[in-house]
């Protein structure tokens, strides 16, 4: 999977996400707030991405910025080879965040139909695009139940069921199973690399938990507080075929381990 | 509790509901007349008094219902033979009520019945009431000015359905829906207007908040001037009394969407209207539907009350206003029956489109 990089060159030429040396800046009450500082990264086609830190480190900020849901106020980011306004406008991704976000007054069904409906597939379509992308997460037998009529791990893969149902290429996901208990984020974990090996998307995935990036990245981004910075980049060295257990050999023990170094590393254990 | 056996409440009144029936089985029912001439009233206090036997062998909650028919039939109808109530009288009308309360309690206490309970308390405790006041009024002679017997009342609405219908068309059909319609609609298009430019949020939140604080008996005189004296004007009181709440709630309503909701409608790239009619207005709903509830009775008030400056010789506030001067308080009440009447089925309709378009709410969910 290590790619060399000869003269620091990019070994892809056309990624999906590139940052030049990003800069954000929010004014605040209490003065401003740096949230992000030169961050410079690539995502290529087809990678899975975590970015891992400690709250406050800026990850979500990223996201959101690649999303074109904050602006950058230095460097540069294309997405798709364009702006992040112009990917948007393009629909480039699908966005899961942390908490379901369906619409209590559609039903599943209609909630994955939302996008749909909104970009203008025809009613048959829909239909049919529902139907496939429901049961890609395994709820189809739920299309005419509410939101609140299920359970929060439930609802939350109607939401991944959502950002799916449209031909994003790039699917951004806010810690999307920060929310739910061990038992239920296992299983979710592992329906989502099946997922993603089936459907071949490009996953930029927001977590707190070092197993969790472990276990699903072909790369992760280490960041850092105060100001939210990039303090390492690790490529795994995990085959793409994951079972659960995979996550008790020593090679995974091995990049956890290298997490938690560069979370040292960023001064992540400090004051907290 | 399985039904049969008394709660402390419910054993007091079964005690009370026997004790009165005995007592005004030995006092004397009435000033002028005998025994003999209430069989009615007799024969429900021996039933009354027959119920102490629950206190050795429990007696069913339907035992309980017959007893408080018997009283609802027995008080009014002895009203009839006897000129003036006596003690024994009024502690059987005591007992009539208690047992009502009793049959009551058992009912919601047992449980069963279903929809036919909740529909049957309702009822039940609304005619307990008419029949009480009819059994006062009529019972202690009270002049018809200050309150006139329901039955009275009755008769007045029977005989005068004519002109209650053309007061009713005057001021309900005409004014009352056709300002709530215009005062709600177009608050509902200023919210919107209001809700996209930060400039008239300032400058006509505040004006709809003055309006509001302008009392109604103030407007009404003047809206009469522009308007006329036909309904057109008592419309535009109503106009003016249900734009604010509705303006509030709507622009509260759309505010009330949450951010990630929003940012999800932004990542698919939706336009100013997709986000609107798909998540801010379904989100507004419940906010929307307050202020509906809350204007169809402001809406009634404000037309009843705008008729009384200057109208042409219909309407309910006509009527009321004028009756009353005559000293026809009867019909003032029959009037008043009509107003409660369509206030109520005017709330309630709104009420029921509620729940079918905001089911989803916390509040609605079944």
């Amino acid at each position: 999977m290590d790619i060399v990089m000869p003269n620091g060159l990019d070994p892809d030429p056309t990624p999906v996400i590139r940052a030049r040396n990003l800069d954000l800046t929010f004014q605040t009450g209490d003065g401003p707030v740096r949230a992000l500082s030169d961050v410079t990264l690539d995502i290529g086609k087809g990678d899975f991405v975590s970015f891992i830190g400690p709250s406050g480190c800026g990850k979500t900020t990223l996201l959101r910025v690649i999303a074109d849901l904050e602006q950058p106020t230095g460097g540069s980011i294309t997405v798709n080879g364009v702006s992040p306004e112009q990917a948007r406008l393009k629909r480039a991704y699908g966005y899961v965040f942390q908490a379901a976000g369906l619409y209590p007054w559609r039903t599943i069904a209609r909630n994955v139909a939302l996008p749909l409906e909104i970009m203008g597939y025809s009613k048959a379509e829909q239909r049919d695009r529902v139907a496939r992308t429901l049961d890609l997460v395994n709820l189809t037998g739920f299309e005419n139940k509410f939101p609140w009529q299920l359970s929060g791990g439930m609802q939350q893969r109607a939401s991944i069921a959502r950002a799916l149902a449209f031909d994003a290429d790039i699917l951004l996901m806010d810690e999307p199973f920060g929310a739910l208990d061990e038992i239920v984020r296992d299983h979710l974990n592992e329906q989502l690399l099946q997922l993603w090996a089936r459907t071949t998307k490009t996953i930029a995935f927001v977590t707190h938990s070092i197993p969790e990036a472990v276990y699903l990245s072909t790369k992760i981004v280490v960041m850092s507080p105060r100001p939210g910075r990039v303090t390492d980049v690790i490529d795994s060295t995990l085959p793409r075929e994951r079972p659960l257990d995979i996550r008790e050999t020593p090679e995974f023990l091995e990049i956890a381990h290298r997490v938690r170094e560069g979370l040292r590393a960023g001064h992540s254990y400090e004051d907290v | 509790m399985n039904g049969r056996s008394l709660s402390k409440l419910q054993s007091a009144l079964a005690v009370a509901v026997g004790v009165l029936g005995l007592l005004g089985l030995v006092l004397p029912r009435s000033a002028e007349t005998g025994l003999s001439d209430t069989p009615f009233l007799t024969t429900f206090a021996v039933l009354a008094v027959f119920s102490l036997r629950r206190f050795r062998y429990p007696l069913p909650v339907f035992f309980d219902g017959c007893l408080t028919l018997a009283a609802g039939i027995a008080l009014p109808m002895s009203l009839v033979v006897i000129d003036k109530g006596a003690v024994g009288f009024w502690s059987l009308t005591a007992a009539g009520w208690l047992s009502a309360w009793l049959f009551v309690e058992r009912l919601t206490a047992s449980g069963r019945g279903g929809r036919w309970a909740s529909l049957a308390v309702p009822v039940l405790f609304g005619v307990t009431l008419l029949v009480l006041w009819e059994v006062v009024t009529r019972g202690l002679n009270v002049p018809q000015v200050l309150l006139p017997p329901p039955s009275a009342i009755g008769a007045r609405f029977a005989a005068s359905l004519p002109i209650l219908w053309a007061d009713f068309q005057q001021t309900f059909l005409k004014s009352v829906l056709i300002g709530y319609a215009l005062g709600c609609g177009s608050a509902f298009l200023v919210a919107i207007l209001i809700d996209r430019s930060p400039f008239l949020q300032r400058g006509l939140l505040p004006v709809g908040n003055l309006i509001s604080a302008l009392p109604i008996i103030g407007i009404a005189p003047i809206m009469v001037m522009w308007f006329g004296f036909d309904w057109p004007s008592k419309a535009a009181v109503v106009v003016v009394m249900t734009f604010f709440p509705m303006l509030v709630n709507t622009v509260a309503g759309l505010a009330e969407a949450g951010r990630m909701e929003r940012d999800l409608m932004r990542t698919y790239a939706a336009g100013y209207w997709q986000t609107l009619v798909k998540l801010r207005l379904p989100a507004a709903a419940p906010f929307i539907f307050n202020a509906l509830k809350i204007n169809s009775t402001l809406a009634l008030i404000g037309a009843i009350v705008a008729e009384f400056f200057g109208t042409p010789i219909v309407g309910m506030g006509f009527r009321i206003s004028t009756e009353v001067g005559r000293m026809n308080v009867d019909m003032v009440w029959a009037e008043i029956a009509v107003a409660a009447m369509a206030g109520s089925a005017f709330f309630g309709a709104v009420a029921l489109i509620e729940r079918a378009v905001t089911f989803w709410h916390p509040s609605n969910r079944a």
